[in-house]
């Protein structure tokens, strides 16, 4: 068995709302060759298993998996595919490497959204074919709902979630990355259209393009691999009810559940003192705060007041997404939780440039399969 | 450290038939049902839940994983489904598999299930949007055709003769006569009635195919320490294996699966096995058309290349044979719900290495078996070896 094991290499591709210039596949081999380069492995010769992540609706491919190996060098190697986010990806490639079995671990997660023109139509099949369909429910109109229930429970107010825009699209503007960056205030959020009551349409993160890479190693070959590893010191991942009618609509315990899980095995008692930073779902605005609570990082209702103080901001107390997050850099759908592991990696490795904080040791990772799922992952992260 | 021992404790799997009746999540949690109690636990005491299913096409559901999440166990635990294809049967216990060995888990809920009847007129649609779509969709491919021409290369490249690749069907079709799960056994059936069965695309006919079906199969994983607390005859997992070849199936010679090969070399490295033809006692092949389980048999390094029909004329496929072959009845006899029909495999040499299999059970206290997935464009194998 390994009992450690860290990210050695991370690439990216794409990051833009429109790619008409690539394919999904030339999107995958950038990142691919970008994460192999940062790594300095060959994937023929040194990478053990490959995991992707991906869908088949999304994808417009059944069987989608039979389309990941030859751009990411895994033709005839040890390559599967998880239907989840990336962070159950990395997750995978976390258990891999701990069985002893596997030195090197690839793990990649994508998004052509651009490809799609009816995404709504799409998530809508993923409701309950007998109960729910029927009703015709809007993607949006869900998430609506959610909100609307959080609000009432909690007592955090419109402004509140607004202010998660304006700081998450502020962030954005120091990271190269981000397509949806904007020096907004709060009125201009609140001003804009309403898209299902409580939600706006400037609370929601808009869909990008975009592929992420990154190569998992063994403690031991990690320290030979890269002077800046990643240890990963903690995951976890959770299912609440996938029906709409016996689910929590105020709190997120699957998000409660895979952190309290991740924190386990990283050793962590206090979140808000141990962690410095956090890269968290912000699909919707809303979600930042729900999550913030569920990460256990403050009480159920305090997170909107921490944020009005500015506790969340990149030189605040816990800066929160300071990559700019799904609201900033937009929604790579299940590519997303590789997206914010890619932030916080480079957070760690001192590298993440104009929106560097200060002095960070450990991160913290979490991400949503978005509606109408109740699937989550929390990733803890360290240099 | 040592790698982590990991082990099957208990099974569960419902009957192969079309199950208008019943959601895909009421499938899946019948199999789990009856896994849970085949132990003598409950979903308390199970800490996580691999799920395995493939197209969402079938069951007309977008994250179908999701959507079986309950049904299948995962309700309030860490939940992921895997997904490789046709392979992904036999890739879902290798998904327990790592849950446990990672050291993360020690007593994991493995669950396959597959509902082809709600694609109408027939699920071989589904198959449709598989391919290729700018260079092969145009053509409207099926995937009976392309079997075909896989058929019909290793039938030219070797001389074998169709007469003798029907044993293969009439075998496994007599050995699921014996299964109470199975929808096409059949004690009687003859090469004769293989060969008379209608032409599908040639050289595939009906009886050389398997059905389509609806069904669910379970296991439960333990780590050692739970494994040898809650059972005498715990099955071990000895080894695993999986390759993916290259999307591009057109560029590749057909005639022989590499990647079956290779996934069979990992399982064989990790489980020791030096010499499989003399260590393994019993062996269950993807058998989705009688030609496969040929073809994969020689990728398994069961056989040589073109021989392993060999197999099935001297006897030694038989059940009380040297090395039965698809003890089971296989997907050609019991049926073929994909991802199920993967599991159903790892289930049918559980019960035969705890020496369960009653009507079926493959005499000679059987010490070591091998099952096998296949899936994708001709594409994955998936290993798994387990022993008592």
């Amino acid at each position: 068995m390994n009992e450690r094991v860290a990210i050695v290499g991370v690439g990216w591709g794409g990051f833009k709302p429109k790619t008409p210039d690539l394919s999904y596949k030339e999107l995958m081999h950038e990142a691919a060759v970008r994460a192999y380069a940062d790594a300095g492995v060959d994937p023929r010769k040194d990478v053990d298993s490959f995991v992707t992540v991906a869908e088949d609706f999304i994808e417009g491919t059944s069987i989608f998996d039979e389309y990941v190996p030859d751009q990411i060098g895994a033709a005839l190697k040890s390559v599967h595919t998880i239907t989840g986010d990336g962070l159950h990806g990395l997750a995978t490639a976390y258990m891999l490497i701990r069985t002893g079995q596997f030195d090197i671990v690839a793990v990649e997660g994508h998004s052509k959204a651009s490809n799609i023109l009816t995404l709504n139509s799409i998530t809508a099949y993923a409701q309950d074919p007998v109960l729910n369909r029927p009703l015709k429910l809007n993607t949006h109109f869900i998430a609506g709902m959610e909100m609307h229930r959080y609000l009432y429970e909690s007592g955090t107010s419109l402004e509140q979630c607004a202010g998660v825009v304006v700081k998450n699209r502020q962030n954005a503007l120091k990271n190269p990355l981000a397509s949806y960056a904007a020096d907004l205030t709060l009125t201009d959020i609140l001003a804009g259209p309403s898209l299902a009551w409580p939600l706006g349409e400037r609370e929601t993160s808009k869909e990008v393009d975009g592929a992420v890479v990154m190569v998992l190693a063994s403690g031991e070959r990690a320290l030979e691999l890269s002077e800046k590893p990643v240890w990963i010191l903690g995951v976890g991942w959770c299912n609440d009810s996938p029906s709409l009618e016996s689910r929590e609509w105020a709190g997120l315990p699957y998000i409660e559940e895979a952190a309290q899980m991740a924190y386990r095995q990283a050793g962590i008692r206090n979140p808000w003192n141990e962690i410095d930073f956090a890269e968290v779902d912000d699909t919707y605005a809303y979600k930042e705060l729900q999550s913030l609570e569920a990460l256990d990082l403050c009480g159920f209702g305090e997170a909107g007041a921490l944020l009005a103080g500015g506790a969340f901001d990149p030189d605040g107390e816990f800066p929160v997404n300071a990559s700019g997050g799904s609201l900033g850099i937009g929604h790579l759908l299940d590519g997303t939780g590789l997206m914010r592991t890619l932030e916080a990696a480079l957070q760690l490795r001192g590298e993440a440039g104009a929106h560097q904080i200060e002095d960070v040791e450990i991160g913290l990772v979490q991400s949503w399969r978005g509606v109408p799922t109740t699937s989550g992952a929390v990733a803890v992260l360290s240099n | 450290m040592a790698l982590r021992k990991v082990a099957v404790i208990g099974a569960g799997m419902t009957k192969f038939v079309r199950r208008a009746l019943e959601t895909p999540k009421e499938l899946s949690w019948e199999a789990a049902r009856m896994a849970l109690e085949s132990c003598e636990l409950t979903m308390d005491d199970i800490q996580a839940t691999c799920f395995g299913t493939a197209p969402d096409a079938f069951d007309g559901v977008h994250m179908n994983g999701e959507y079986c999440s309950d049904g299948s166990g995962g309700w309030g635990k860490p939940y992921m489904r895997s997904y490789v294809g046709g392979g992904t049967g036999v890739f879902v216990p290798i998904q327990g598999w790592y849950h446990i060995a990672s050291g993360l888990f020690d007593v994991v809920l493995v669950v396959a299930e597959e509902k082809m009847s709600p694609y109408y007129p027939h699920p071989q649609a589904a198959f449709m949007t598989i391919f290729d779509h700018t260079t092969e969709r145009p053509l409207k491919p099926n995937l009976l055709w392309i079997f075909a021409l896989e058929m019909n290369r290793y039938m030219t490249t070797y001389g074998i003769d169709k007469k003798d690749i029907a044993r293969v069907s009439v075998l496994h079709k007599r050995n699921a006569a014996d299964h109470p799960c199975a929808l096409l056994g059949d004690a009687d059936i003859t090469v004769e009635d293989v060969l008379k069965s209608e032409t599908l695309a040639w050289p595939v006919q009906r009886l050389d195919v398997s059905p389509i079906s609806d069904g669910a199969v379970a296991l439960v994983l333990a780590a050692e320490h739970v494994a040898r607390r809650l059972t005498d005859k715990p099955v071990w997992i000895e080894g695993v294996g999986w390759h993916l070849d290259t999307t591009y199936w057109t560029n590749r010679d057909l005639v022989y699966p590499r990647y079956v090969e290779y996934a069979s070399r990992m399982a064989y490295d990790m489980a020791g096995i030096k010499e499989p033809r003399k260590e393994i006692n019993i062996a269950e092949p993807y058998d989705p058309f009688d030609y496969k389980a040929l073809h994969h048999l020689e990728g398994m390094q069961l056989a040589d290349r073109g021989k392993a029909v060999e197999l099935y004329i001297n006897g030694t496929a038989a059940r009380d044979g040297n090395m039965p072959v698809c003890p089971s009845g296989g997907l050609l006899g019991v049926g073929n719900p994909i991802a199920a029909a993967g599991l159903m495999k790892i289930a049918d040499l559980f019960w035969q290495l705890r020496g369960e299999a009653g009507a079926r059970q493959v005499p000679g206290q059987p010490k070591k078996g091998i099952a096998q997935a296949w899936g994708d464009l001709m594409q994955v194998g998936t290993v798994v070896i387990m022993g008592r």
